[in-house]
């Protein structure tokens, strides 16, 4: 019997436009296929620096995403109650002239009561731009709900964080020590790395609660209770400081160790850092005896004693303070195993295995180099130990401590930006002095201008809070005052709470893009609904009055707009991965990319960046409009191409110049977004390899990143191990420096803001202590979704169709569940009824569920009785924004006190078995759909391809 | 009934597939699905794919299982029980029970590469196959009406309008851990065939006896962190570190 002929050679496509995946925050290159202008084939660009040919399920989900039937498909003008989702279609014309007049009229009254606020923004230089030219101090992005306290502990302990600006080195670690879920960013990146670490046999240790994704696969798990992570740490330092296992000469020349901090209790100057008449911090130097500015040649500077100043003080080296505190027995592991849940062997051994990687296997790479003061060196020590975390460690109260700690370790190691450890991606590192402080003060806007700087910083102390006279918060979500004094990324999670209760001000318009604020982006949605729902009974207008959304898809939020702006898909539009926004470079090379339009729209849409443009050009904004009124931007691309942030400096760093082969600096070039095309979408520069290590300190990368244009001198970083920006916050709450915190606050400040690395209680816990919650909840979304909103695609949503709550057997044996059982769950603040599943792999404390499948029924283009709004469930109904009331008349925010970051991870619960309901609760009325496409009953998609 | 090649298949291409590494990410099951949709035969179809019951077919699916080994083996320092990620496609047998079964000669085996295949026009959706497949690995189109299963992309790995490196499965292109592997299991100098021989590669049930072409790499052994040499414990407290520092100061 002769075989059937198979075609083996059929051409799959009939054209490739290579472009940038926005699935999630990776920014993969992919190809993408078209035939008879339909997409055929997504897959992953072999030359692209970030996943080099790979593709996860979420980019070869593009098909489905870009023809999902919830994309939007008109703008669109409410004209049902809120929640209900009436709306009918309007022309741009009119919905643009609509958010003109809108704006126009609060820019005009009181810029401040436009409030902006960007989700999944991958354009924040853009919509930063417009928010300060528009003159509101109220803007952010998501990152104060996301991981704030990883970016601003890094920045400000060691110049660069993890997230996705730097990368262990997964060519050479030989110990890979992850905390925590951080399937969340640099996805592929990371699968790759966890690839070559298994092919090298170098060992994985995953520090979670919860044993999925790359925990899965860890040569050793660490099931470590929640919110407990820095008291881990904090016991390996202990244990490293006690064998006498750390770099000293390290520390040395690039930390703040030998720096001397002044010892006068009860002064204004108490623990800063004892300086000289130009600002330079002293050292003292053991062989003259005297104190010297930190870097002099050939000083011989003490790591302890107690010296007196020429002034007569008395300052100790901060490497003292460092080894007297963790030395202490309290972080002993025998000290913390009851805490942490991890048992006293584990600790030790982790410890023990970091210590002999990085000493006993310490590597070195012979390339000469120059430091920062002019020494040479034959070659870079490496210690070949590296670390991640990312919103497992960040999304507690305690985030920014524990961030701070993990820091610690690994500067006392010597683990950073060296062979074999935690590298960084430039533009980083930067020193905190290089970014700018937070803007926002009174004297920062007003009617019908410009904010006099950029919205989002680093305050260098409470000097540069955003206060009014009265000490009050100058910004709707309190970024910046004495709640979050260090919010470098907002605090979006208050937003609407804040704007309801005119708490600090009523806001006339909230304007959003890409934010699920009225679902599983909020803490408490049931409330954040109601609020968006509520009515001003004397005037009977909203209480939150104009709410402008622009999306993609009909999310839950849409039903809440009141003018809806519809965006492209990902393929139909031009953006830029900007070296001056979130960068997609690697520890070798400076990369940066675009997005093209691959596909033309094929409904009443816009790209949501060159909408902003035609806002801001008929708000008649600068920078936007010329003298004579006239737009300066056709759209986005023009923006991307001609736009200088500073001279020769746009958001494009590649193919700059007239002719094109300028690189970071150079003049707009016309033919700029053709070469990238060509290029493959995406631009990448090797960084020279004396330059590739040490960047903090190394001589020829801080002249390398004063050619690319990403500082303008060089800027090394001093490692900041103690921090006089955290001392600063201690004095006011002490009463002893201006300003003087209010003493509401001094009790949080004093705990929270220690300046060497803390461990305390996560304050949710703390407050519920005996309050009969003795479990932790918390979620986490799945590769296949995560950092991506996937239950819109039919084929993702086979995938998670519907979440469960996984709880761990010795719960389950205690209140006697097994499979498919409904429990109740409850917290401080609410009720779920949910069901549920067994699970062997998560801590014994701590149960967990994917996050973000339940979705709203009428929602996201879903029938109304899909899984995933009749079982599928949220965590969120139990997070309130707020911890519970704790006597003292305040109502704090469930957040972190240095930052604001939103403390998702603290949930405390307890457990009851339910009788099975019809639906998972809570349940809302369903909206109407806004989805612009036809729910097809059956999908068939490449049929007419079939031979 | 249907025959399997006489001889044994000059070549027995197939898939290699690393537990050690596998994350559970999917990014295989969809690959193959956006691949094959297009690709050779009717499109996977998609039912109710924005309902209550939707359900769709795949050649491709990665199932998780919670495994508690037998022994108390330390796995990890938090408990026994590991997760375990696990891809199944057709395992391209050589003894396919799928073949055999077949009541029209639609399922078959290839003799050039070993490779089990539907021959659409001949499949009359009749589901023996599989029902005889004791993997599970083969699903019913329904729009179409005929049996659906992994090709293991055979109008990729031949296509000469695609660049040569191109030529796998599209699982195997896309799989970010590098879990996958695609080659020629009848060579024993392949890469797949020495993969195999060095991680103790297996066969998936191999009491049916089916004798599976693909094959799956088992985790590696693990050494847990407590068997590290333990570090050196100075009991002087912090005047003693101190004084060692001052040492190291003058070695610097």
């Amino acid at each position: 019997m002769s075989e059937p002929a198979v075609a083996l050679s059929k051409p799959v496509s009939d054209e490739v436009r290579k472009t940038t995946c926005y699935m999630c925050a990776c920014r993969c290159g992919i190809d993408v296929h078209l035939k008879d202008g339909r997409i055929r084939y997504i897959e992953g660009n072999r030359d692209h620096p970030v996943n080099r040919g790979v593709l996860c399920a979420k980019g070869s989900a593009g098909i489905m995403q870009h023809y999902a039937p919830a994309r939007l498909k008109a703008p669109l003008k409410r004209v049902g109650p809120r929640g209900s989702g009436r709306f009918v279609e309007i022309s741009w014309d009119e919905a643009l002239a609509t958010a003109t007049e809108w704006m126009g009229t609060v820019r005009a009254d009181d810029p401040r009561k436009l409030a902006f606020f960007t989700g999944r923004d991958q354009s924040q230089s853009l919509t930063g731009f417009f928010a300060q030219q528009f003159g509101t101090p109220n803007y952010a992005a998501h990152g104060g709900f996301c991981s704030v306290n990883m970016a601003a502990a890094g920045i400000m302990t060691i110049g660069g964080a993890f997230w996705e600006f730097g990368s262990p080195d997964w060519d050479r670690t030989k110990l890979f020590v992850l905390f925590g879920v951080a399937e969340d960013h640099d996805s592929n990146p990371i699968k790759i790395g966890i690839s070559k670490l298994k092919k090298r046999g170098a060992r994985f240790v995953s520090v979670n609660p919860v044993r999925t994704g790359y925990s899965a696969v860890a040569d050793n798990w660490i099931g470590i209770r929640p919110g407990t992570d820095g008291l881990l740490i904090l016991s390996i330092v202990h244990e490293l400081l006690k064998a006498r296992k750390i770099d000293v000469e390290y520390l040395l020349r690039y930390s703040n160790a030998a720096w001397l901090v002044i010892d006068a209790p009860g002064s204004a100057e108490h623990g800063l850092f004892a300086r000289d008449e130009k600002g330079a911090p002293l050292v003292f130097e053991t062989v003259t005896e005297r104190a010297v500015p930190a870097g002099t040649a050939g000083a011989r500077a003490a790591l302890s004693g107690r010296f007196e100043l020429p002034d007569g003080r008395f300052a100790v080296p901060a490497f003292r303070l460092v080894a007297e505190k963790y030395l202490d027995e309290r972080y002993a592991p025998e000290a913390v195993s009851g805490q942490t849940g991890v048992p006293v062997s584990a600790i030790r051994g982790l410890a023990a295995e970091i210590a002999r990687v990085a000493f006993d296997e310490a590597i070195f790479v012979e390339q000469p180099w120059t430091d920062i003061k002019g020494e040479r060196h034959q070659g870079f020590v490496g210690r070949p130990v590296s670390f991640h975390a990312m919103r497992g460690i960040s999304a507690h109260s305690n985030g920014f401590q524990t961030a701070r700690a993990l820091h610690l370790l690994q500067v006392l190691i010597g683990a950073v930006d060296c062979p074999g450890a935690f590298r960084f991606e430039p533009p980083y590192p930067k020193p905190l002095e290089a970014h700018p402080t937070p803007h926002g003060k009174a004297e920062h806007f007003g009617s019908n201008k410009p904010l006099s700087g950029p919205h989002l910083g680093f305050p260098r102390g409470p000097e540069d809070l955003l206060l009014d006279p009265a000490g009050n918060p100058m910004r709707i979500d309190k970024a910046f005052s004495w709640d979050a004094p260090i919010s470098a990324h907002g605090l979006m999670h208050m937003v609407i709470a804040n704007a309801h209760a005119g708490d600090p001000y009523p806001v006339d318009a909230l304007f959003l893009y890409m934010a699920n604020m009225a679902w599983n982006s909020s803490m408490n949605t049931a409330a954040v609904i109601a609020m968006l729902e509520d009515k001003n009974p004397a005037t009977g207008e909203y209480k939150i009055p104009k709410i402008i959304y622009s999306d993609a898809y009909a999310s839950e939020m849409v039903a809440y707009a009141d003018l809806v702006l519809p965006d492209t898909t990902y393929l139909e539009r031009h953006d830029c991965i900007s070296l001056l926004d979130r960068p997609i470079s690697e520890p070798d090379s400076v990369n940066d990319a675009i997005r093209w339009p691959v596909l033309e729209p094929d409904r009443d849409v816009r790209p949501f960046q060159t909408v902003l443009l035609d806002l801001g050009a008929r708000l008649r904004l600068p920078g936007f409009v010329d003298q004579r009124g006239r737009a300066l931007y056709k759209d986005y691309a023009d923006y991307i191409v001609r736009h200088e942030r500073r001279p020769g400096i746009g958001p494009l760093a590649g193919f700059r110049g007239s002719d094109g082969t300028r690189t970071g600096r150079g003049a707009a070039n016309p033919d700029q977004l053709r070469r990238y095309i060509e290029n493959g979408s995406f631009f990448s520069t090797h960084i020279p390899l004396e330059a590739q290590f040490y960047k903090h300190a190394n001589r020829a990368y801080q002249d390398f990143a004063v050619r690319m244009g990403f500082i303008d001198e060089p800027k090394p970083v001093t490692f900041q191990l103690y921090s006089e920006i955290l001392q600063k916050f201690r004095l006011s709450a002490e009463g002893l420096r201006e300003p003087v915190a209010p003493e509401t606050h001094r009790e949080r400040i004093l705990r929270a803001f220690s300046p060497l690395p803390e461990w305390y209680r996560p304050l949710e816990e703390a407050a519920v202590a005996d309050g009969g919650f003795p479990y932790h909840a918390i979620t986490q979304r799945p590769m296949a979704m995560y950092h991506s909103w996937g239950s819109m695609n039919a084929w993702l949503r086979q995938i998670h169709t519907a979440n469960l709550l996984y709880v761990p057997a010795a719960i389950c044996d205690e209140h006697g569940l097994a499979d498919g059982d409904w429990v109740h769950l409850i917290s401080h603040h609410g009720r779920i009824t949910v069901p549920i599943a067994r699970t062997e792999t998560a801590n014994a404390d701590t149960m967990w569920t994917w996050n973000a499948i339940g979705k709203r029924a009428g929602a996201w283009g879903l029938d109304r009785d899909a899984p995933e709004a009749k079982r599928g469930f949220l965590l969120n109904h139990l997070i309130h924004e707020l911890l519970p009331p704790k006597g003292d008349g305040m109502r704090w925010s469930n957040s972190d006190p240095v930052t604001g970051q939103a403390a998702w991870y603290d949930l405390r619960v307890r457990i009851e078995k339910a009788e099975p309901p019809d639906a998972s609760l809570p349940q809302f009325p369903p909206t109407e759909s806004s989805a612009g496409g036809a729910r097809l009953a059956l999908l068939r998609y490449g049929q007419e391809w079939a031979r | 009934m249907t025959s399997l090649p006489a001889a044994p298949p000059q070549k027995k291409l197939g898939l290699v597939i690393d537990l050690d590494v596998c994350v559970g990410c999917h990014a295989c099951v969809v690959s193959c699905k956006e691949w094959n949709t297009g690709g050779y035969g009717a499109a996977l179809s998609d039912h109710q794919p924005y309902g209550a019951d939707v359900s769709g077919a795949f050649l491709n699916r990665v199932h998780s299982f919670e495994v508690v080994p037998d022994g108390g083996e330390v796995l990890g320092e938090a408990g026994e029980a590991r997760l375990v990620h696990f891809p199944k496609s057709c395992l391209h047998c050589d003894d396919a029970p799928c073949v055999t079964v077949c009541p029209t000669g639609a399922s078959y085996k290839r003799t050039a590469d070993g490779i089990v295949l539907v021959d659409e026009d001949k499949c009359i959706g009749c589901g023996l196959c599989a029902w005889a497949c004791p993997y599970g690995a083969r699903e019913l189109d329904l729009a179409a009406g005929v049996m659906k299963k992994c090709t293991l992309c055979i109008d990729r790995i031949y296509n000469e309008t695609i660049a040569e490196v191109d030529r796998v499965p599209s699982c195997v292109r896309t799989c970010p851990v590098n879990a996958r592997h695609f080659g020629d299991l009848a060579d024993p100098a392949s890469d797949v065939s020495i993969l195999v021989a060095e991680r103790g590669g297996i066969d998936l049930m191999p009491e049916q006896g089916t004798r599976p072409v693909n094959k799956y790499l088992p985790p590696r052994a693990r050494t847990p962190l407590a068997a590290t040499m333990p570090l050196a414990e100075h009991s002087d407290g912090a005047k003693g570190f101190f004084a060692w520092l001052d040492g190291m100061l003058d070695r610097i």
